[in-house]
């Protein structure tokens, strides 16, 4: 048995013509926080939907706790959450209900303290009986992070999970991640644009541009290698220079 | 098979149904619509021409029954539609949710609604025209269970190709059951069709249903050949269905679509 909670081997995804993920490796070991960095059409929401299973891979592997993603996806997804700021919980559903229905899709004992519990941590308690289309953007992004943690998942698949979010909501967002993370041990993976989630969440980092990782390490490494102050900075080198040479 | 898992799903859309008049409205409104319609229209032809009173019967038992295939069919369609719209397809297939749990909670709450839709439709017939689903006799089990089953082929066939196809397909919800039904004798006799297009009917399951309707109300009595042969089609349309499905599913993870579709 591994300690590498999900393992990525030489992964291509073609649509057409096009190849969205080129020749992708990567592990993540447990307890880890990965963020995965790029420009939009890099290749980071693919890769995560392929980490689903929501897309199949035209090559290579993908084992998420040991199971082939491709052919058995579904003992790890038992293990495995998922939060987008592009997805939404049914509308015409109370914000208890689709926690129930999510808690109850997971087998999460004890569901009505937990969907409590979450409720308080993301600030939505008085939201509780409310219809969830009559949420904000803001509000229905904390309810996607309530529903990704309802069944204390043992790997988080984060896609721009603080989008929508005000500072001072991202920040607590990202406070109540880290919080669990390390009462859990709970792996994390991250996709986002925002450096600040970066920064304070992630332990390492993968840059991915045109579907290949180009630079990865810790966020003091790759502000190393590319001599910058910020990773803002490095962000915008690396989507500004298409002849940057694979670090 | 995760029962537990059905149960959820279940629990989920009786919540949106419950919560949304008009989704309540649109159940039970255009069934009784054309109840009322087509009944009263057949009282008046029985006024002003010859036919038979038995023709009025005929016409109230196959809108009861077509209601069976047509909700069969809608609530798995309209159900995958819904997590479609609301954004939440990507939630649902990124739980361990297996597409035939998926499916199998869909066809549950298909046969919830129909029996609802039915019971709702046999009273008004009862109390408006003296029409009596009972007349059908245990024969009418038969009937019923080979629609149902035929609603849900039909509904796993819709979402499978909306998966492959994506919003462009979304019609087929709505188009598919009416698709077939000038080939299913729903209001009218396979003898009545062009010559040509009779071999065609008989491949339909809903045809040899509604033949066996028409034939208890005429004489009390159900040639259990109708069933069969209704019962051999369905698990034929069946399997074909679940292939199908299961393609499209697969060519969806391939080509990204559910991804594309879903965001």
């Amino acid at each position: 048995m591994s300690t590498n909670v999900v393992e990525v081997r030489n992964l291509r995804k073609e649509f057409g013509s096009a190849v969205a993920v080129d020749d992708l490796s990567f592990e993540v070991k447990q307890g880890e926080i990965l963020g995965l960095l790029g420009v939009n059409g890099a290749g980071k929401t693919t890769t995560i939907f392929m980490l689903l299973g929501l897309i199949t891979p035209t090559r290579g592997t993908i084992k998420v706790f040991d199971s082939d993603m491709h052919k058995n996806r579904f003992p790890a997804l038992q293990r495995m959450n998922f939060a987008s700021a592009y997805q939404f919980l049914p509308y015409h559903l109370k914000v208890w209900e689709n926690l129930f229905v999510f808690s109850e899709i997971y087998g999460v004992k004890n569901s009505k303290k937990k969907i409590d519990d979450l409720l308080e941590l993301f600030e939505l308690t008085r939201l509780r009986n409310t219809k969830t289309g009559m949420l904000s953007s803001g509000e229905q992004t904390r309810l996607n992070l309530c529903k990704a943690l309802i069944s204390d998942p043992d790997l988080l698949l984060l896609d721009e999970p603080t989008a929508s979010l005000d500072p001072d909501m991202a920040d607590k967002a990202r406070k109540i991640l880290l919080q669990r993370q390390k009462e859990s041990g709970m792996t994390i993976l991250n996709t986002s644009h925002n450096m600040i989630d970066v920064t304070e969440l992630c332990d390492r980092i993968l840059f991915m541009q045109h579907g290949k990782v180009i630079a990865s390490g810790g966020a003091a490494d790759i502000l190393k290698q590319y001599k910058s102050e910020s990773l803002e900075e490095v962000f915008i080198t690396i989507a500004r220079s298409s002849t940057m040479e694979v670090v | 098979m995760n029962f537990r898992t059905v149960r959820a799903l279940m629990i989920k859309y009786w919540f949106v149904w419950s919560r949304s008049t008009f989704r309540m409205l649109d159940i039970f409104f255009w069934p009784v619509m054309d109840l009322l319609v087509w009944g009263f229209l057949s009282v008046y032809m029985l006024k002003i021409s010859n036919a038979v009173p038995a023709a009025v019967t005929f016409l109230i038992g196959a809108i009861i029954l077509w209601n069976v295939l047509f909700r069969a069919q809608q609530v798995i369609a309209v159900s995958y539609l819904d997590d479609l719209w609301c954004r939440n397809l990507l939630n649902i297939f990124a739980a361990p949710i297996r597409p035939y749990e998926y499916v199998a909670s869909a066809w549950l709450m298909g046969l919830l609604q129909s029996t609802v839709v039915v019971c709702v439709l046999g009273t008004i017939a009862a109390a408006v025209y003296s029409f009596k689903l009972t007349a059908l006799g245990y024969g009418f089990i038969f009937l019923y269970a080979n629609l149902m089953l035929m609603g849900w082929s039909l509904g796993l066939l819709t979402i499978g190709l909306i998966l492959r196809w994506g919003p462009p397909a979304e019609a087929l919800a709505w188009a598919l059951p009416f698709l077939i039904q000038p080939v299913s004798a729903v209001f009218y006799p396979v003898s009545v069709l062009p010559q040509w297009l009779q071999p065609v009917s008989m491949l339909v399951p809903s045809s040899y249903v509604f033949e066996g309707m028409r034939e208890v109300l005429r004489t009390s009595h159900l040639d259990s050949h109708y069933g069969w042969c209704a019962l051999g089609l369905n698990i034929v349309y069946m399997a074909i269905s679940a292939v199908a499905f299961k393609l499209c599913f697969e060519e969806a993870r391939q080509k990204g679509y559910l991804a594309k579709y879903a965001v």
